[in-house]
């Protein structure tokens, strides 16, 4: 790992991070339990169309330790690690298809970031009448998923450029 | 947005759209179900809103449940006492029919509750 990469990497480390504390902030609210914008989702997918599929895997996995140890607990790393590693998965998959542009693989990344964490809370209650709750989240997964993509969209050429390590 | 954004997210909420459908069919209009019990077990439940008889024949006797308009009742019982056919018609969630001697229970569950909170004789 390259001095420059190192120092990308953990610097979007601590953006996912205050994203994360910015949406915590925002009292912005669906009015359903367990959905949010996902903000540091922005993040990963810049990673991961910037710096590749390990860096963005080794951001995500930073972040989510470091989020749930100062602000969630134990049960919130489960739930947000079912559910980052499931979209990070996915998102790379997807971008290695031709054919989808960063909207498209940020909205599967919605989507299955929300499934992840119902499977994770299928497995934690012992409950699987949650099922019937995936549409709701798969719904509301496209809707964030798609704004997160819009943005991402936006943001990527112009921090490629900056970070001068555009190769995808 | 490409062509094949537009397809996967097309799908994917189609698919949740069919699945709400779905639940909501089969799922939360089901209602009230009649649980028949005997000697603690099981023997059958039934939907509240289908109306039928279920003739329950065991060694220590006969008891016929008639399930009719939204109501079920014991109509009819060899037992001793008769207690369970004289009994009202049940709807409301947790309304029971005991029949004792031959360890029946008739229970509404799931049903809509009852305006009534106690009711005395």
């Amino acid at each position: 790992m390259s001095t420059k990469k190192l120092t990308v990497s953990a610097l979007l480390v601590a953006l996912a991070m205050i994203l994360s504390y910015v949406e915590v902030m925002i009292p912005f609210n669906f009015g359903i339990p367990g959905v949010k914008l996902g903000l540091a989702n922005l993040v990963v997918v810049t990673a991961l169309y910037l710096l590749g599929f390990r860096q963005a895997l080794l951001i995500s996995v930073v972040r989510m330790l470091l989020i749930s140890f100062t602000f969630g607990s134990l049960t919130a790393l489960v739930y947000s690690l079912a559910g980052g590693l499931l979209s990070l998965l996915v998102m790379a998959l997807l971008s290695k298809i031709r054919g989808f542009s960063v909207i498209g693989v940020s909205t599967a990344g919605g989507v299955s970031h929300n499934v992840g964490q119902l499977l994770a809370a299928m497995i934690v209650v012992e409950n699987l009448n949650l099922v019937f709750y995936v549409p709701v989240l798969v719904i509301a997964g496209v809707i964030t998923g798609i704004l997160i993509g819009i943005v991402a969209k936006m943001i990527i050429p112009s921090v490629g450029k900056v970070l001068g390590t555009n190769n995808k | 947005m490409k062509k094949k954004d537009i397809i996967l997210i097309a799908i994917l909420l189609c698919a949740a759209l069919a699945g709400l459908l779905a639940t909501k069919t089969f799922f939360s209009n089901d209602g009230a179900k009649v649980v028949i019990t005997l000697d603690g077990e099981v023997y059958g439940t039934y939907p509240l809103n289908v109306d039928q008889v279920i003739e329950i024949q065991q060694d220590s006797g006969y008891n016929k449940v008639v399930i009719s308009d939204g109501c079920a009742d014991v109509t009819e019982a060899d037992c001793p006492d008769g207690i369970c056919a004289d009994h009202a018609k049940i709807r409301y969630d947790h309304e029971t029919i005991v029949c004792l001697p031959h360890k029946m229970v008739v229970e509404i569950q799931g049903g809509e509750t009852s305006e009534i909170d106690v009711k005395t004789n």
